[in-house]
């Protein structure tokens, strides 16, 4: 079995993996964090979108192995002592999440969002983003003005 | 997902020792076709050889080509301001590659090898008259599209790079699946000193060049002088999500949304 070594939310981890293992299935099963979902496992709903090396993608597209070396986010390494990521807080705000299944993925699209275009978001720019992430309570409305929020408290 | 055994090669040579020693090795690039086929059981390699060390990465603007490596993701292209200066017509068809999350990962050595149908830099490479750069040779994109799924690529040849030749003018226009963002149809077209080029995706089996459109815009590279040329639909897809008659329409609309887009 191929060994892979990462550091997730600044812990570094190591283990043997099945070289099948998915990063979303070695961040669930293997290290606990489940706050990662697996909503479509087809690369469309982005329910389990965490960053790797700073960028957002769709963990259940890669292979853990193509992980190695890499820095890795989850919704678990947002909120920093105690206190929710601006992110978090706006979204618990605006009433941005219903079910909660797709916030985590949400989450993690919206701050490598506000990473790329900066305080300043646009709706339409908010909505295009979101192309890869499905929520199927919401509407959509309220996350779009959390992100727009957050946004401005971010920058 | 069946099983397989995988490989991370430092260099392209390493990657093709591999895939000759392998029963049935594949490349993995971004990953983003791939994966999903094995996970569908629908590929099922003994071997999977994974390029994301050994492939060259970055874009070069230079003596009046965008040279991409193999390995570039398509935020990066999409992203670039040199290639939004030399061809933005190329930088806005990568933006609109499946979704911002895909865009970090999928890359276009990996879109061009695999030739999906509904692709979009396939639509590119035809439409620019781009050289496909592998391990082997240079291949010009006329000869690499060799149908549905399929590309001029030996067993054991592995896309390096692809020079585009910057054109006067460039434009795309996709309408997308609304669910995949793949293109139901994409038309590219390009006005270069080599001529005209119009490439079509996502309407037949592979990208085509539709040269009855070509011939119109030689003499008048303007929307209107494709008005009248229509797209026939016997070879054209059809399955749920468009008619063959509704795609050959919307290679007409398209086509001339791409020059608008040009000459705009």
């Amino acid at each position: 079995m191929p060994s892979v070594s990462m550091k997730v939310n600044g812990s570094e981890v190591s283990a043997d993996v099945d070289a099948r293992t998915l990063l979303v299935e070695y961040l669930r099963s293997d290290l606990g964090l489940t706050g990662t979902h697996v909503g479509c496992d087809t690369s469309q709903c982005g329910a389990c979108v965490v960053h790797v090396d700073g960028k957002a993608v769709k963990s259940c597209t890669l292979l853990a192995v193509q992980a190695e070396g890499a820095e890795v986010t989850t919704i678990e390494g947002m909120a920093a002592n105690g206190d929710l990521h601006p992110m978090q807080e706006a979204f618990r705000e605006h009433h941005g999440l219903q079910c909660g299944f797709c916030t985590p993925g949400m989450i993690m699209a919206a701050t490598d969002m506000v990473a790329r275009h900066g305080k300043d978001l646009d709706e339409a720019t908010i909505r295009r983003e979101l192309e890869g992430n499905l929520c199927r309570c919401t509407g959509y409305h309220n996350i779009v003005k959390a992100i727009a929020a957050a946004a401005k408290a971010m920058g | 997902m069946y099983e397989f055994t995988y490989h991370r090669p430092a260099t392209v040579d390493e990657a093709i020792a591999l895939l000759k020693s392998a029963d049935d090795g594949k490349l993995l690039a971004g990953g983003h076709t791939l994966l999903p086929t094995m996970k569908q059981r629908l590929a099922s390699p003994s071997d999977l050889i994974d390029l994301g060390g050994a492939l060259a990465t970055g874009i070069d603007v230079s003596n009046g080509c965008v040279t991409i490596g193999a390995g570039t993701c398509h935020a990066d292209v999409a992203t670039s301001s040199d290639v939004a200066n030399a061809i933005p017509a190329l930088a806005k068809l990568a933006s609109m590659i499946g979704d911002p999350h895909v865009r970090n990962k999928g890359t276009i050595g990996g879109s061009i090898a695999n030739n999906d149908p509904a692709a979009d830099y396939p639509a590119a490479c035809l439409g620019l008259g781009a050289t496909i750069v592998t391990s082997a040779r240079e291949i010009e994109a006329d000869d690499f599209f060799t149908g549905m799924f399929d590309t001029a690529l030996g067993d054991d040849e592995v896309i390096t790079s692809v020079r585009f030749p910057v054109p006067a003018k460039a434009g795309y226009s996709k309408f997308p699946n609304p669910a995949s963002r793949y293109a139901m149809v994409g038309v590219f077209v390009s006005s270069a000193k080599g001529g005209i080029r119009v490439a079509v995706t996502g309407a037949g089996p592979c990208v085509f060049r539709q040269g009855d459109m070509e011939a119109a815009l030689e003499g008048d590279f303007a929307s209107s002088a494709i008005a009248g040329v229509t797209q026939a639909d016997g070879d054209l897809n059809s399955d749920i999500h468009a008619s063959a008659e509704y795609r050959a329409h919307l290679v007409g609309v398209m086509a001339r949304r791409a020059v608008d887009q040009a000459t705009g």
